[in-house]
């Protein structure tokens, strides 16, 4: 499978992962929101730049238990919830925004 | 003309270094790599046996040092650190490679 | 109700890179930690070899897993027991380890030592009072 970002072809998995992380580029969040019927705000974006530095620095995809607990820690304890995050990504913090972040699925998510 | 033995597994964990050793013939060479690098590295408990072997000269392989964060001043002195290149090239030096796996 | 809290500790024995044994453990950590339990790592024979620091595998082409290990903490995984004697027959200090830390949220993200380095006598007492023990 493929996605189309400004006219570059970018390889996903059978899930809408992206096969490779370096592929990565703002356009590829855009599309895949847009695929979802998802408008991206600064409060989505947030939680996007936060899972890759995440990434950059553990090498893995947290799993959404921590990614709340880090986010309230980095971002304030008000959205440092699920039903923050949730609200956000309806089809799951974890799942949805490690897909839009360029991130592969997070360890432990079935 | 020399063979070369190469040994890819941990000392501490399999037989294959000591048994190596107790084959290698003087004037032949033994190249460390992937685990079998740790028997290269000083201050271990099974650091004399490489020490202890007569005439044969020991090469460890540095890509597989630094993956595994040990710095070439761990290396036992006297072992020569090679990378892929030379890997090949003692290879294709020596009479036939014995791969102690 | 919620059920009883068990105890798993699991044990590392294996180098990094050589075999997928220490990655695979870190995933299953990983992935055990949703569970909610009483969770330790040992570090014990070639095992200690996953925890040395500076490691960099560029030029071998494989996944520098090291990083990870200092995930744990976000994991509520803080105990990690690196056996002394292993360390030891390697020419190895602590010094070597990486500095593997933990945030405690009950006193301010408070950093804390998450490395214990423990004698075999005392990593037998430590398996003793486990529920599961995994091997890797």
């Amino acid at each position: 499978m493929a996605i189309e970002v400004n006219g570059k072809s970018i390889e996903t998995d059978e899930e809408g992962y992206l096969t490779n992380l370096n592929d990565w580029e703002k356009g590829v969040a855009e599309i895949m929101a847009k695929e979802d019927d998802l408008e991206l705000t600064d409060e989505h974006w947030d939680i996007i730049t936060f899972l890759r530095e995440y990434y950059e620095e553990y090498q893995i995809a947290p799993a959404v238990r921590v990614l709340t607990k880090a986010v309230g820690k980095k971002l304030g304890k008000e959205k440092g919830n699920s039903k923050y995050l949730y609200g956000l990504f309806p089809y799951g913090p974890g799942k949805q925004a490690c897909r839009f972040a360029g991130l592969p699925k997070p360890t432990g998510c079935i | 003309m020399s063979e070369l033995h190469t040994v890819n597994k941990s000392p501490f964990e399999k037989s294959s270094f000591a048994s190596c050793l107790e084959h290698v013939l003087e004037g032949s060479a033994v190249l460390l790599y992937e685990d079998g690098i740790y028997a290269a590295t000083k201050g271990t408990a099974v650091e004399g046996k490489l020490k202890s072997a007569q005439g044969v000269k020991f090469y460890v392989l540095g890509p597989d040092l630094k993956a595994r964060g040990l710095g070439e001043d761990r290396v036992i002195d006297g072992v020569e650190i090679v990378d892929y290149e030379a890997f090949v090239d003692l290879a294709a030096e020596h009479s036939k490679v014995v791969a102690w796996v | 109700m919620s059920e009883a809290i068990k105890k798993f500790l699991y044990l590392n024995r294996r180098a990094p890179y050589g075999t997928i044994y220490a990655w695979e453990s870190l995933e299953v950590v990983l992935i055990g930690a949703a569970f909610d339990q009483d969770v330790s790592l040992a570090f014990l024979d070639d095992g200690v070899y996953q925890i040395v620091k500076g490691q960099d595998t560029a030029a071998i082409e494989m996944k520098n897993f090291s990083p990870t290990y200092a995930a744990l903490g976000d994991y509520d995984v803080t105990k990690l027991y690196v056996e002394k004697e292993s360390l030891e027959e390697r020419g190895l200090t602590i010094d070597d380890l990486m500095d593997l830390k933990w945030e405690d949220e009950d006193e301010d993200w408070a950093e804390k030592d998450s490395i214990k380095v423990v004698s075999r006598f005392e990593l037998a007492r430590i398996m003793e009072g486990q529920d599961v023990v995994f091997s890797f």
